[in-house]
């Protein structure tokens, strides 16, 4: 427990004070604009984006700007500022099927329909720092080709089709869905409300989660069936309106984990499936979160389920780090009432000890 | 889908609203503005003030499954009346709220038998190319990332 203290205010004015000078470092270097943030540290606005829980990509840059960087303070900063605003409603389900794919790779399939489009990746650079970045490089226009008109369907539909992988489950009409940032979680939780939580939960901690059932935690054996990042169309139904309106586009990526298979006496082994959404740009995080979300199937699934990433409860109470961080940092504010206390308690305690001592020392030197 | 609505008539504007609505929610909101200066702004009022909310935005469990609430995004949204009483919407992500003033005034004047021609041409199908060509362009970058795959047969080369 901690309590209100008073005083300190003009202190904690000037600390603030000098926050914002530090924020803005030195005054002849120029300062860095919003539009640069979401241009050059996508990656960073996307991850903000996700965790902080809302699609703005200028609020995001902001919050990483007045959070000096330090990425889970700008999302708490996002998530704060949610609280601001009316919500008109649910959008539809976005149809991930039909995304404009800007990436989209299986490492199931060399040969999938639609091709591997292996997009602006990371992947297969030398991760050698590269000097000519520090200042002024122009790098060259991107190469073109002539696009195919071909879909790309996504590598479950395709095993699918022959019974190789389970469907994925189909919505109970009388359930609404779960949300969590109305209903307070409890357990077990449902599918959708364990999504939501790993959604906006920590990347570290589902990436450390992710790592530790490959490891051998809770194993599945997965496969990356298929990675997909680009652009998908979002429709919200207005009552007003009395359609479903184009809200325009939102990028995303999704990963489709393939993992072990599972039969029955009654049913012919498939593959199970976990699985990834995220908003921006945000494979390690999907990756992670669809291993997360198969080892958290291990009861639905009939595994023996004992490792860290197969509890739900221990996996969504602490997935979330604006929670972890108020709880981790709050330690930080007055404990003096507390602190005091024990200190007394402590003081007693050592007295009792001295005095037993005392009185064990004084016997035997009369023995 | 409306019972009473012909298969025609209704449903096609509402498709047509649609179609314009999705090229408006694409385009900046300079640009729509700068297209909606090259023609005539009919009369009009404010049915719903330009207002800024979140809508939260869902997923499906496996992409095609039962759905979820993946997170939230922000949206404007406004309503007008022209004097000859076309009722306009316009929603748009982001918090542009006169962007979605600009998307409901377009949505009007699509729905007006007098000026949904002119709003067309001069509006809705210049955006809509833009629109087109930045897809395009996109598209050619993607696609010379794709990878061809040829298979190197033991014993040779």
């Amino acid at each position: 427990m901690y309590v209100a203290v008073k005083g300190g205010e003009r202190a904690i004015e000037n600390a603030h004070r000098l926050l914002a000078h530090e924020r803005r470092g030195d005054r002849d270097v120029p300062e860095v604009t919003l539009a640069q943030i979401s241009e050059q540290l996508a990656l960073g606005v996307d991850r903000v984006m996700t965790e902080g829980s809302l699609y703005d990509r200028e609020l995001a840059a902001l919050a990483i700007k007045q959070a000096r960087g330090d990425m889970i303070e700008a999302i708490f900063l996002v998530r704060a500022f949610r609280a601001t605003l009316p919500r008109f409603g649910a959008t539809e389900p976005v149809n991930t099927g039909e995304m404009l794919v800007r990436r989209r790779i299986s490492s199931t399939f060399k040969d999938v329909p639609g091709g591997q489009i292996l997009g602006p990746t990371f992947d297969y650079t030398h991760r050698l720092l590269d000097p000519q970045l520090a200042e002024g490089f122009v790098p060259e226009q991107p190469a073109t080709a002539e696009a195919s008109q071909a879909a790309t369907p996504r590598v479950t539909d395709i095993l699918g089709r022959d019974g190789l992988i389970e469907t994925s489950p189909q919505a109970d009409s009388n359930a609404p869905v779960g949300d969590l940032t109305r209903e307070p979680l409890s357990f077990p939780a449902d599918r959708d409300l364990r999504l939501q939580n790993l959604a906006r939960g920590d990347e570290g901690f589902l990436l450390a989660l992710g790592y530790s059932t490959q490891r051998g935690y809770g194993r599945n054996h997965p496969f990356a069936g298929e990675i997909r990042f680009g652009e998908v169309e979002v429709e919200f139904f207005a009552e007003d309106v009395g359609f479903a309106v184009p809200l325009g586009s939102v990028e995303l990526t999704e990963c489709q984990m393939v993992n072990q298979f599972k039969g029955s006496t009654t049913e012919a082994p498939c593959f199970t499936r976990g699985y990834g959404l995220a908003f921006g740009q945000s494979e390690r995080k999907t990756m992670s979160m669809a291993l997360v979300d198969r080892a958290l199937r291990a009861r639905e699934l009939g595994e023996e389920a004992g490792a860290p990433a197969q509890d739900e409860e221990f996996v969504m109470s602490h997935s979330d780090n604006v929670q972890s961080t108020g709880f981790v940092e709050h330690l930080k504010l007055p404990h003096y009432v507390d602190f005091q206390s024990e200190l007394g308690l402590l003081r007693k305690l050592r007295q009792e000890f001295a005095e037993a001592n005392q009185a064990v020392e004084l016997q035997e030197a009369a023995e | 889908m409306n019972p009473t609505m012909s298969s025609t008539g209704p449903d096609s504007k509402q498709a047509q609203r649609k179609a314009a609505m999705t090229v408006l929610a694409h385009s900046a909101a300079a640009d729509i503005a700068g297209r909606l200066a090259a023609i005539a702004i009919p009369k009009h009022e404010n049915l719903r003030e330009p207002e800024n909310g979140l809508v939260m935005m869902r997923g499906r469990v496996g992409g095609d499954g039962a759905p979820f609430n993946l997170g939230e995004a922000t949206v404007s949204r406004a309503a007008v009346r022209l004097a000859s009483g076309e009722v306009g919407f316009g929603y748009t992500l982001g918090r542009d709220a006169q962007k979605a003033q600009m998307i409901a005034l377009c949505d009007a004047m699509v729905q007006s038998v007098e000026l949904s021609g002119e709003v067309e041409a001069k509006v809705i199908a210049p955006l809509r190319a833009a629109v087109n060509a930045e897809r395009s362009r996109k598209a050619a970058e993607t696609a010379a990332t794709r990878v061809d795959f040829y298979t190197m047969v033991r014993g040779e080369g």
